[in-house]
């Protein structure tokens, strides 16, 4: 398995610049795809194949900062299992549970729901742009620390924000499939 | 730029399209459209199987496409890839039949033999292989050829092979809108964000590019590859057969003939529109005449759903482009169909600027093709494409659901590793379902193949860890590799396509294809001899007549008849070397013959 942050040739940090990232993956592009190798020999061209899949999955992975995040945790050794991310973070016990009465309502038919959904949505998105900015703040603290713990706090905002970026996704999915009046949205 | 385009001899660029086809190369003026033998830029996409078995394509097939068309086949492209199901529909417009057993490759009935898809893809690329070698004087055995950017994994495999079976080594399959791109980026612009529309005959497109110093780097793609001019004419051509049929009393939809005069008649209407704000579908036919004028209001009017269905794509695909509208720089017309004008104010509406529709539509894709080619080839060496997938690779897991590996607009080549374990003691075999959509249920995506991974190491259940790898090339095809991870080793996997030929197909056809050129071959060389063998018989005919024959010993007159018998009793055979024997013999017996002629002449 290459290492993505090898083959860019950057430090193992998680607060990047994608400017410089996009520079290095368009110069490397350059010099690895495999229309760089088409008159060369079969070995030489499946390596190729290698080493640029390897890159545009490393650039998929290193520009997105969640992708990049649970890249880091998985090279580093934490387990960041699907597991976790089912369970309820406990301080949203009781929203979550509210949340899907209302949820099931709505897929009954009652619109009568709807206002609670759409506010709803509108604390949980705030969530998420809460756990946008705590991930931010902890790159920063472990590109300076490189500390274990600061990862093992990353792991448990990136759980917790899929959690919430999964129900976020589902009150949009059920408010938008029960539509009432169909609105002309084009 | 530096080029050297003598160092790996000619690579040419193909634009395998679903009405016409084109082939180009590039040399050091820039990329160039070979002309075929009538002088034409443009090979229609059409293949006509004549009553003796000769095959015909190009523009007198589409002659033939009148006269018998139940042995002519055009649009085939949209049959690339496909499952009868999925083009029964569209089927009943087409004037050629499925042959029985096209349960996952389509059979097309031409007479009495039987075609596949791909085989009548590579009679066309066969032309234009034809048409480049005319014009090099020397043999043209390499391609990159062009696919729609939303081909799925079976519709590409499908072009690949007919690329082999015509005699192509496909060296890469491009994205028609990113090589629009690229013959764009050539000409006008070298940096910034750019739209490629492309409305085809059969397919439409839509792709967001970013240009960098050179780098064509794809962002997001989307598109219907069932989509494009064809669904306008078969409109027009439904109401112009209802027309007929209140007209003057007579269902024409079976008359395979009257179909294809009308759909003619329609295209032109059709093509005129364009330019025109009113034309007429006018058909003469066994000695009754209609005709309807259309305006272009009306035109709109029945376009539009057509039109409309275009823009959900766009909408989608500046999504996935993570770039606001307001970012897009220029978007390019591509295909004939954006010749239409509705269709130009639609794209402006949505993109809210001027299309840029200075390039010729129809001949910029194979132009890229060329220019691709040419990035092969080495020559040019400061450019490149970086395409993406259009499609999510995913893989049923329990209960029918699809587990995503790769998702959609990645950039190729692109990977995805995933382990696997055995359910059952003692299992030595797994069987892994490769979907590709974007749906969550299995049934709702296209089905690829199911790969069957042989040889597992009879442990209990959960134990074996079995690593596959999915890896999509930069022609967005997919292989599959499985190592077990415990032993190291690697896996063999059995490839049961769910759609399309598999190898052994393929490599049969490109067997056939190669006896089929050497029978045409032979028969050719035979009808040359006979040809030979009418002159000379003719000459010998009017000879005996001459004054110089009777002049002859009678045993020189035996020889010459004898000669003359014996030629005609070899006349009808397949071997051209017996004919061309005896007609030497008739030759030498009549030598003096001749002689004396020629004297009698000079006396």
């Amino acid at each position: 398995m290459t290492d993505y942050y090898e083959l860019f040739g950057i430090t193992r940090s998680l607060s990047l610049s994608l400017d410089d990232l996009q520079k290095r993956f368009y110069e490397l592009s350059r010099q690895l795809h495999p229309d760089r190798f088409m008159q060369k020999p079969e070995a030489e061209r499946a390596r190729a194949l290698d080493m640029s899949s390897a890159l545009n999955d490393g650039y998929r992975t290193l520009k997105d900062p969640i992708k990049r995040a649970q890249y880091l945790l998985s090279v580093e050794g934490f387990d960041i299992g699907e597991q976790r991310s089912k369970d309820v973070p406990p301080e949203l016990l009781e929203e979550v549970f509210e949340l899907n009465m209302a949820l099931e309502e709505m897929r009954g038919g009652d619109d009568s729901a709807r206002p609670q959904l759409e506010q709803a949505e509108k604390n949980f998105a705030g969530m998420l742009a809460a756990s946008d900015q705590q991930l931010i703040d902890l790159f920063v603290k472990y590109d300076v620390s490189q500390s274990r713990e600061i990862l093992t706090q990353i792991r448990n905002v990136l759980n917790r924000r899929k959690y919430i970026f999964n129900l976020v996704s589902e009150v949009q999915r059920t408010l938008e499939t029960s539509h009432q009046q169909p609105t002309t949205s084009n | 730029m530096e080029i050297d385009f003598t160092s790996s001899g000619h690579i040419v660029g193909i634009d395998l399209g679903t009405t016409n086809s084109l082939v180009a190369f590039m040399d050091l003026t820039g990329p160039r459209i070979i002309p075929g033998a009538d002088g034409d830029k443009l090979v229609p996409s059409v293949v006509s199987i004549a009553q003796g078995g000769e095959v015909v394509v190009g523009n007198p097939a589409r002659e033939l496409l009148i006269t018998q068309p139940e042995r002519t086949v055009y649009s085939v492209k949209r049959l690339m890839g496909r499952g009868i199901e999925d083009v029964a529909e569209e089927l009943k417009l087409f004037p050629f039949r499925i042959a029985s057993g096209s349960e996952s490759v389509i059979q097309l009935q031409l007479g009495d033999r039987t075609f596949t898809p791909p085989e009548i893809s590579a009679l066309v690329l066969r032309q234009l292989k034809q048409n480049a070698e005319d014009y090099f004087g020397v043999p043209v055995d390499k391609a990159v050829i062009t696919v729609p950017a939303y081909f799925n994994d079976a519709q590409r495999q499908a072009t690949k092979d007919a690329g082999r079976i015509a005699g192509l080594e496909v060296l890469r399959l491009v994205n028609e809108p990113t090589a629009a791109a690229l013959a764009y980026g050539l000409d006008k612009r070298e940096n910034g964000i750019v739209a490629v529309y492309d409305l085809g005959g059969g397919t439409f497109d839509i792709s967001i590019l970013k240009l960098h110093d050179g780098i064509f780097e794809v962002l997001a793609t989307n598109g219907d590859t069932h989509l494009g001019g064809d669904d306008i004419d078969n409109l027009l051509l439904r109401i112009a057969l209802e027309d007929v049929a209140s007209e003057w009393g007579q269902d024409l939809s079976a008359d395979s003939e009257g179909v294809q005069r009308l759909r003619r008649a329609v295209i032109q209407a059709k093509e005129r529109l364009s330019f025109v704000p009113a034309a007429a579908i006018e058909l003469e036919y066994h000695g009754k005449k209609y005709e309807r004028e259309i305006n272009r209001e009306l035109f709109d009017k029945l376009i539009t759903p057509i039109v409309n269905r275009t823009l959900g794509p766009c909408r989608d695909c500046i999504k996935d482009a993570g770039v606001a509208v307001e970012q897009i720089d220029e978007v390019v017309m591509v295909g004939g169909s954006t010749r239409i004008p509705l269709v130009r104010s639609a794209v402006e509406n949505l993109f809210r600027s001027k299309p840029h529709t200075e390039l010729n539509p129809d001949e910029v894709v194979a132009l890229g093709a060329a220019v691709q080619a040419a990035i092969l080839s080495g020559a040019v060496d400061n450019k490149l494409l970086l395409d993406v997938t259009p499609l999510s690779l995913g893989i049923e897991t329990m209960g029918g659901v699809v587990s995503k590996l790769i998702h959609r607009n990645s950039t190729i080549p692109a990977s995805a590793t995933e382990n696997f374990t055995t359910g059952v003691d003692g299992q030595t075999n797994v069987l892994i379902h490769v979907v590709q959509g974007e749906r969550e249920l299995v049934k709702d995506n296209r089905s690829l193949a199911r790969f069957d991974l042989k040889g597992i190491d009879p442990v209990p259940a959960g134990l074996a860890r079995i690593e596959v790898r999915f890896l999509i090339d930069a022609n967005g095809i997919l292989s599959v590799t499985a190592r077990d991870q415990r032993t190291g080793k690697e896996h063999s996997v059995e490839v049961k396509p769910s759609y399309g030929l598999t190898d052994e197909q393929v490599e049969k056809m490109i067997q056939e294809s190669f006896e089929k050129a050497e029978q045409d071959f032979a028969e050719r060389q035979v009808r040359e001899q006979r040809v030979e063998a009418d002159a000379i018989l003719l000459a010998v005919e009017k000879a005996r007549r001459h004054d110089a024959y009777f002049e002859l010993a009678d045993d020189e007159r035996a020889a010459i008849d004898k000669s003359i018998n014996e030629l005609l009793l070899v006349y009808n055979s397949d071997d051209h070397h017996l004919i061309a024997a005896k007609i030497e013999q008739v030759n030498q017996a009549t030598i003096k013959l001749a002689e004396n002629m020629l004297k009698g002449t000079q006396t």
